[in-house]
């Protein structure tokens, strides 16, 4: 089997010392920050690509992926026993979780959660190790038009299918395009949007506008409207174990929300909400305690915690075949791969099977040091969120400019990063989703100059990206998938109902 | 326009919402505008001017999406926000920005930041926070610009370091 073969290469890779110390520095990181109210994986990676872009490039792959799961982890504590999910695929966690922590059982909450995440974490994982293979044999027969038309599917995911609102999704989608237009265009080397400012013809940085958005963006926000929510936190009293019938109504919900996640996750249609709230409806009526829930069900954690784990691990498998991002923390990782001139799909892997394989295998190394990190020092954790919101938020803005005052100390640089700021809590506050912008910047450049060598070759004839049928089928795909919102309202209805 | 009938309350003209359809419409302006300065060379093709005239297209459709969703109030609750702490924030950045384009060096810059942030999340004790935010800053400093290398700007302060 080919694939073992590559694994056991990989995994090689992984247990270089050097290595398992980027993976246990990652997951360190993403743990510490994936815990801080607020602060989800996207932005740990994005507040960290500056700090590693001189380090190797396999080494702080390693850590960005531990960084993610991490960041996962770390999530589902605050959602726990604070009850501010992070990123809306928590929220489930928290209606469960807190409720579970209120009542004396938030031990066995973050156990379910752990493990859960550890069970779907390992199960995706080889899913990816699998999949991959075949989507890279599939995806080197990809030509340009077949790119630009499947990158036109993820855009029109991401944004507008499954959001609250279409033509907000797509506003947020069409302010990243935007922005990804800023800078010299890479064919003719002529400057577009730039008017006469230096700084402006690289573009727009990624990280400058992640971190804006994310965390200057939340930190406004929060500030904003600090009059109207207490937290509070509610401490981990009793076992932390899981008894017997914790175990025995917690095996199947995390296989089933692996289920969930892992396939959904791997669609080029993004966003781990569909697949953790799919996951909690499915356990609430399956479950033999109806009337726990909303009350802390434990099978209400278990389930939606792996759906969420696993759907991470699935957006992995178009991201390193395919270069397609479809979550902001997945567009993350592409901008770490960019800045080592990597990038990723089935070049890649023909290229440098060392770094790809590498990464898939640490993830497997990740996802048991983060087991063995969270179990027991869960109250480390806990001690993280004990510190005073005004510094907690204080000290996350001086690390988040301190990225880019590292990259680039050019009032320009920082006066973008302020006004991203603004943008984010506006958009926040206007009920705008964020990760279409992040999306949108990164693969917006990629697309058009896709879609110009699909003209160049055709000698500028628009009736290539139907005349093949892989690029038609997509353009069919991303007609319909912008068309249902708006065809049946229903769709968009779908997250009000679980509340 | 022709209103269709209205419901109580929530029915109202959102005022914001007009004014985001207005800003999406002015961008969408400025990308036809800017890009009638490029040069037409591509001999087959698209060249570097067509990418945004369809972006700019999309933006005038989503500005009108906007504005019947403003002019309906369709947009989503608000709560109030608290302006003095988002304009302390601000402040914040803007101080920071200005004091490293001064020269006055990164311990300062991110201090003077930590905090209005501070202050902005209530805290009223800002000697003490700015005791904190120096030791933090400095020690930030020497971890990532003498152990991991990173070049962070100097001023007064590093220098003495």
């Amino acid at each position: 089997m080919e694939t073992f073969a590559a694994l056991a290469h990989g995994m090689a890779v992984a247990v270089q010392p050097m290595n398992l110390l980027y993976a246990l520095i990652g997951v360190f990181l993403g743990t510490a920050v994936g815990v801080l109210p607020g602060i989800g994986p996207a932005l740990t990676v994005a507040l960290l690509l500056p700090v590693t872009y001189k380090l190797d490039p396999g080494g702080s792959l390693i850590m960005f992926a531990g960084i993610y799961y991490g960041g996962m982890y770390g999530g589902s504590t605050t959602a726990i026993l604070i009850n501010t999910p992070g990123e809306s695929a928590s929220m489930a966690t928290a209606l469960e979780g807190n409720k579970m922590a209120k009542a004396g059982r938030g031990g066995p909450a973050l156990a379910t959660s752990a493990i859960g995440s550890f069970v779907a974490g390992t199960i995706a994982t080889i899913g990816l190790a699998f999949l991959a293979p075949w989507l890279v044999d599939f995806a080197v027969r990809f030509g340009p038009e077949d790119y630009f038309a499947l990158m036109c599917v993820a855009f029109i995911t991401v944004s507008a299918t499954f959001g609250d609102s279409p033509i907000r999704g797509l506003t947020s989608l069409f302010i990243g395009l935007t922005l990804g237009l800023v800078g010299i265009d890479k064919l003719t080397g002529q400057a577009r949007l730039a008017f006469g400012i230096p700084e402006l013809l690289d573009g727009v940085e990624v990280t400058t506008l992640a971190v804006g958005l994310f965390a200057l963006g939340e930190a406004l926000y929060v500030a904003s409207r600090r009059h109207h929510t207490e937290e509070r936190i509610e401490p981990v009293r009793g076992s932390l174990w899981m008894t017997r019938e914790d175990w025995k109504r917690s095996w199947k919900p995390w296989l089933r929300g692996t289920m969930f996640g892992f396939p959904i996750g791997a669609l080029p249609a993004g966003g781990a909400e569909i697949p953790t709230f799919l996951s909690y409806s499915t356990e609430k009526r399956l479950s033999k305690h109806p009337e726990e829930f909303g009350k802390g069900a434990i099978e209400g954690v278990a389930g939606p915690e792996a759906a969420n784990n696993a759907s991470a691990a699935g957006t992995l498998v178009p991201l390193l075949t395919l270069g397609l991002p479809t979550s902001a923390t997945a567009a993350m990782m592409l901008a770490g791969f960019q800045q080592y001139g990597l990038n990723p799909g089935p070049l890649l892997f023909a290229e440098r099977p060392d770094l790809v394989w590498g990464l898939i295998a640490s993830l497997f190394i990740a996802n048991v040091m983060l087991l063995v990190l969270n179990l027991p020092l869960v109250g480390l954790w806990v001690k993280l969120l004990a510190i005073p919101q005004p510094w907690l938020y204080a000290g996350i803005l001086v690390f988040a400019t301190m990225g880019t005052i590292a990259a680039k100390p050019s009032v320009v640089e920082l006066s973008m990063l302020a006004g991203f700021g603004v943008l984010g809590f506006l958009m926040r506050r206007f009920d705008f989703p964020i990760a279409p912008v992040v999306v949108g910047l990164i693969l917006g450049p990629i697309a058009e100059s896709q879609l110009r060598r699909a003209l160049a070759i055709s000698l500028g004839d628009p009736m290539t990206l139907l005349q093949s049928p892989m690029s038609a089928t997509l353009l069919g795909i991303a007609l319909i998938a912008l068309l249902a919102p708006f065809v049946m309202k229903g769709m968009g209805r779908f997250k009000a109902n679980e509340d | 326009m022709t209103d269709l009938p209205q419901g109580p309350a929530s029915r109202r003209v959102d005022r914001a919402g007009v004014v985001i359809a207005a800003v999406l419409a002015a961008l969408a302006v400025v990308l036809v505008w800017d890009s009638r300065q490029l040069a037409t060379t591509t001999m087959y093709g698209m060249g570097p001017e067509v990418m945004p005239v369809v972006i700019a297209i999309g933006l005038g459709l989503l500005a009108i999406g906007n504005l019947v969703d403003a002019l309906r109030g369709n947009l989503p609750a608000r709560e109030s926000a608290d302006r003095k702490a988002v304009w302390l924030i601000l402040g914040g950045l803007v101080l920071l920005i200005a004091i490293i384009g001064l020269g006055g060096g990164f311990i300062i810059a991110t201090s003077a930041l930590f905090v209005t942030t501070s202050a902005a999340f209530g805290r009223r004790a800002l000697l003490a926070d700015a005791a904190i935010a120096l030791v933090l800053s400095t020690l930030i400093y020497l971890a990532f610009d003498r152990l991991l290398t990173l070049s962070l700007p100097t001023g007064p302060l590093e220098r003495l370091l």
